[in-house]
């Protein structure tokens, strides 16, 4: 079965922070697809840690403030 | 590409039984029918690849991390089916069952690993993919 991941992420918010920038305009600062950008947002994709990092970048905020993993989930 | 690969298949089946008609079917004649119709598959899958490519507007058709990893995803799951279907030929080859079926079994199972493949990387688009 699909799990949903638990890596959550702010970049939502993080977008309309930053002038109300499009899934479209940060799909093409991060060199992906916008479908990406929206999969990322609802959790269901699991960024690899480069792509966390350039998204983490475009809003020049540590990664994490992008993503967030709740305690006591490390197993 | 399942949707060539079911219609592809369907199609042959047809031809294949309305030989069979008159004589048994593992007297009918299937090679070059397969030989076709696998051809024609491919052929299909690339000029409808192009077609869609061309047709979709913007970032549609470009390929990223996610596509390539829902892509590895659905070919790697699909390749169930070859396997099952390489371990029924060998058990088939091994008591000389006839070459017809052999054949048939080997093309049904690219078939279901092409079908296969194709609805994992649709569930995988729509619900994400699976985490181990």
């Amino acid at each position: 079965m699909v799990k949903p991941t638990k890596v959550t992420n702010s970049i939502r918010v993080l977008r309309f922070a930053h002038g109300e920038m499009t899934q479209a305009e940060l799909a093409e600062r991060v060199g992906v697809t916008r479908q990406t950008i929206i999969a990322i947002e609802q959790s269901r994709y699991s960024p690899s840690l480069e792509m966390a990092f350039q998204i983490a970048r475009v809003f020049g905020v540590p990664l994490d403030d992008v993503f967030h993993y709740p305690d006591g989930e490390a197993s | 590409m399942a949707v060539v690969s079911a219609c592809g298949y369907g199609t042959y089946v047809a031809i294949i039984l309305g030989r069979a008609g008159t004589v048994a079917i593992t007297e009918v004649p299937y090679a070059a029918t397969l030989l076709w119709i696998i051809g024609g598959a491919i052929v299909a899958t690339i000029v409808l690849h192009i077609a869609v490519s061309m047709a979709s507007p913007g970032d549609i058709g470009k390929k990223d991390q996610r596509d390539r990893e829902i892509h590895r995803y659905g070919e790697y799951a699909g390749q169930w089916c070859l396997v099952l279907g390489g371990l029924a030929a060998l058990g088939m080859a091994m008591a000389e069952v006839d070459h017809f079926w052999i054949a048939n079994v080997i093309y049904l199972a690219f078939v279901l690993s092409s079908v296969l493949g194709s609805v994992l990387k649709i569930v995988a688009y729509r619900r994400g993919l699976p985490t181990w």
